[in-house]
């Protein structure tokens, strides 16, 4: 199986969140969030449209400016960066072919060009990308597209994934690969932390859940606990299907 | 003997008639003409484009003072006349002026230097409208893969190639074209500076038509063949995607 | 990656230097001088008996003494003998050495509406020009020629040409205005040499000439090495001598087009 976690002796986790704020134009669109990323397993980021999920994984990755309070992490930001990675709820295909796609990451790393294309072309053939290697990324189907992410992020064996609801637009083969793949991601050591709107999905892979409502953390805690005994109202009527506010 | 219509159209059948000649009998003055024009403004895409694409890049994914300011002149500066910057090559490099020590005026290399300040904005201006669009679309997965700016205007340059390739070209066939500058600072010199713009403006200051049309048709064929050939070598056509 | 490789060795091998010629000089000639092919049958010429390169940089008169006074050339072949003289005072040149004369003519459409042929002199000839309001087409760019036709028109009482109607200034070369004027199917003076070598005439023809007032004399001026010191006093002196010679003298005298003497030798040894 191939390696998911490329440095388990150290880890630049927990990432800790302290009254993180997110704003566009000086308006808060999500915040002041307090929260920690620790350990093992997945965190299911669950809430309506427009509560502020992709907004929270943003932030934690780097890629929304923090305008009040902190994110941080374990080791030094410059070294947490390259030890983190993204898949993104569109995927963004760069115009390569996918192999060099996939081997993108590694090369960025300072990895020599061919050293890096076989390793990715061994990912590519473990992530059911193997007859699309010379195949330019962005014809790609919606599901190899999001395959394809998903091996590009996990190549250079970060110790935290993000994901945007990866699953959004693929039907349920697709959902399960990828679900697969995550899950063997997790076991080689990953941490996860995955945005979804598919309960089901949740349920199947959520050790811990994070419940987002108006741009703040509206409930946290272990996912049987949310699943089983939601504390609040919102999070009952929202894990029952109902509208909530 | 009225013959306005007739005796032109007749000029541009000579014209082409020329042009034949000239190819099909390889006369050596000929050659040397479209070395040198070849010579002079492949030189100034290459060096143009080693600056202005990079340049590009740079403005799109770094924000400063006067990144607006910077865009603005650079846009404005693709109108120049080429007249405009022959005169301000010619007095720079003039014995009398402040590099006149190099005796750089009425060579090649003042043509050279002429047309890479008139391609370069150019050069520069379609790159940074090329490379905008694609850092739109590249710029979260960059920033998330933790890319180095370096690393950045890298892959935007290098994924972005072939529409790059457009803006070379669109450099290639103002320079390749343009009479004004080289006119002045090459001064037109017989076997030294002579190119087929200023050939043909010559030839036409002459009453030449034929000749000049010729050498017009000639200057055609070779933008056209350059533009095959560098389409053919980096396979345009045939990648639908990128 | 092979394309961007193979554009790169096509640059290298442009960029190699074209060989260096030993001996060559830089001469600003106007294009009048140009036009008429005589230098043609100098500088090969020039090129065996002195073993020189003479590099021409054809430009108007106002153009080549710009290029002098800066030291952009060795030495200048002009016709414009009041700016010549205004050189040689502001001391951008050494001297001044006549070595030929052409002549201007007047030139106009076949059938001489204006009826200039059987003018007594120039002078009259223009005259008749105006009288008629046949349009002119002057070259208007301050040259030699320009220089030169404003003076004539002023010789003629009529130095406000410029403001009529059917005075039209080109404000280009000698064969723009020649192109110019055989498009509108007017008059025009040119030198003789640009005339004869003209290649669209259409309806154009030669209609006066031969008042020695239209006579228009060449001289040959070396940049001043006092100003520019890196100018080859020593080549140009040799060229001068040449061009004063009597080689130069057999080529000049018995220069041609369609069978008409173009130049008259009159260097003083
Ligand atoms: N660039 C922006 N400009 C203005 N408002 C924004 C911007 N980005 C996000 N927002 C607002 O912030 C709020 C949270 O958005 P976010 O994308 O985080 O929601 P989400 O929970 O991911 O929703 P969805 O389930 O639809 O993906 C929304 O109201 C959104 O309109
Ligand atoms: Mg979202």
């Amino acid at each position: 199986m191939l390696q998911t976690r490329l440095a388990p002796a150290d880890s630049i986790l927990p990432l800790t969140l302290t009254g993180a704020v997110a704003k566009v134009y000086g308006k808060t669109i999500a915040g002041p969030i307090d929260l920690q990323v620790t350990g093992h397993g997945t965190t299911i980021v669950l809430g309506p449209n427009g509560s502020g999920k992709t907004t929270l994984l943003r932030l934690m990755h780097g890629l929304q400016r923090v305008r009040k309070g902190s994110v941080t992490w374990a080791l030094p930001d410059t070294q947490a960066r390259l030890r983190q990675s993204y898949v993104f709820q569109s995927p963004i295909m760069m115009r390569r072919r996918v192999a060099d796609s996939i081997a993108y990451p590694l090369i960025l790393r300072g990895m020599p060009r061919k050293q890096a294309r076989a390793k990715a072309i061994e990912w590519a053939q473990e992530f059911g990308l193997g007859a699309a290697l010379d195949r330019p990324a962005p014809v790609l189907s919606g599901g190899e597209k999001q395959k394809l992410s998903l091996a590009r992020a996990l190549i250079s064996g970060p110790d935290i994934l993000f994901l945007d609801e990866p699953c959004a637009n693929l039907d349920g083969r697709a959902t399960r690969e990828i679900e697969t793949l995550l899950a063997r991601a997790q076991a080689g050591g990953t941490r996860i932390v995955m945005s979804t709107h598919d309960m089901g999905q949740a349920r199947r892979l959520a050790s811990e859940v994070v419940f987002m409502l108006g741009g703040k953390v509206h409930e946290t805690g272990p996912a049987q606990d949310f699943f089983n005994g939601p504390k609040t109202p919102q999070a009952v009527a929202f894990i029952n299907g109902d509208i909530v506010e | 003997m009225k013959c306005w219509g007739f005796c032109r159209m007749n000029e541009i059948t000579q014209g082409l008639y020329e042009a034949a000649r000239l190819i099909f009998s390889l006369d050596s003055d000929l050659l040397e003409i479209v070395g040198l024009s070849l010579r002079v403004t492949l030189t100034a895409v290459v060096i143009a484009s080693a600056i202005g694409l990079p340049l590009g890049a740079w403005l799109v994914i770094n924000r400063f003072r006067f990144r607006r300011a910077t865009i603005a002149v650079m846009n404005a500066l693709m109108g120049l006349p080429p007249v405009v910057v022959g005169l301000l090559v010619y007095m720079l490099l003039s014995r009398s002026g402040p590099f006149g020590v190099l005796d750089l005026l009425f060579t090649p290399t003042a043509m050279i230097i002429a047309q890479v300040i008139i391609i370069l904005p150019l050069i520069a201006s379609i790159s940074h409208q090329t490379i905008r669009d694609l850092w739109a679309e590249y710029h979260d997965l960059l920033i998330s893969l933790g890319a180095s700016r370096r690393q950045r205007i890298m892959a935007l340059l290098w994924d972005g190639r072939r529409a790059l390739l457009t803006a070379m070209l669109a450099g290639f066939g103002r320079g390749i074209g343009e009479v004004g500058a080289i006119m002045i600072v090459g001064g037109n010199i017989d076997h030294s500076t002579r190119v087929l713009t200023t050939a043909i403006s010559l030839e036409t200051g002459k009453g030449n038509f034929a000749f000049a049309m010729g050498l017009g048709f000639v200057l055609i064929g070779l933008a056209v063949a350059v533009n095959l050939l560098i389409h053919t070598l980096s396979r345009t056509e045939r990648a639908s995607v990128w | 990656m092979n394309w961007k490789s193979c554009l790169l060795a096509l640059a290298a091998s442009f960029t190699l230097a074209l060989p260096v010629f030993a001996k060559d000089i830089k001469l600003a000639v106007t294009t009048s001088f140009h036009n008429s092919g005589l230098s043609d049958v100098l500088l090969p010429a020039i090129k065996e008996d002195l073993d020189l390169t003479v590099k021409l940089l054809v430009v108007g008169t106002g153009q080549a003494l710009r290029l002098g006074q800066a030291g952009d050339v060795d030495a200048i072949l002009v016709h414009s003998r009041q700016a010549e003289e205004a050189f040689l005072a502001a001391g951008y040149g050494t001297h001044r050495r006549e070595i030929m004369y052409n002549d201007f003519v007047l030139i106009g459409p076949k059938d001489d509406p204006a009826g200039i042929q059987h003018a007594a002199n120039a002078t009259e000839a223009l005259q008749k020009i105006a009288q008629s309001k046949q349009k002119f087409v002057s070259r208007g760019d301050d040259s030699g020629t320009h220089k030169k036709e404003r003076a004539l028109w002023k010789a003629a009482d009529l130095a406000d040409v410029s403001g009529q109607s059917w005075y039209r200034a080109a404000g280009a070369g000698m064969g723009a205005t020649l192109n110019t004027a055989s498009g509108m199917n007017a008059y025009v003076m040119a030198d003789r040499a640009s005339w004869l070598n003209f290649g669209n005439k259409g309806d154009l023809a030669l209609l006066f000439a031969g008042d020695p007032v239209l006579f228009n004399q060449y001289a040959f001026i070396p940049v001043n090495p006092e100003l520019h010191p890196h100018v080859k006093t020593a080549l140009v002196e040799k060229l001068e001598n040449w061009l004063t010679g009597a080689h130069a003298e057999q080529l000049i005298s018995s220069y041609k087009i369609n069978g008409e003497l173009l130049f008259t030798f009159n260097a003083k040894p």
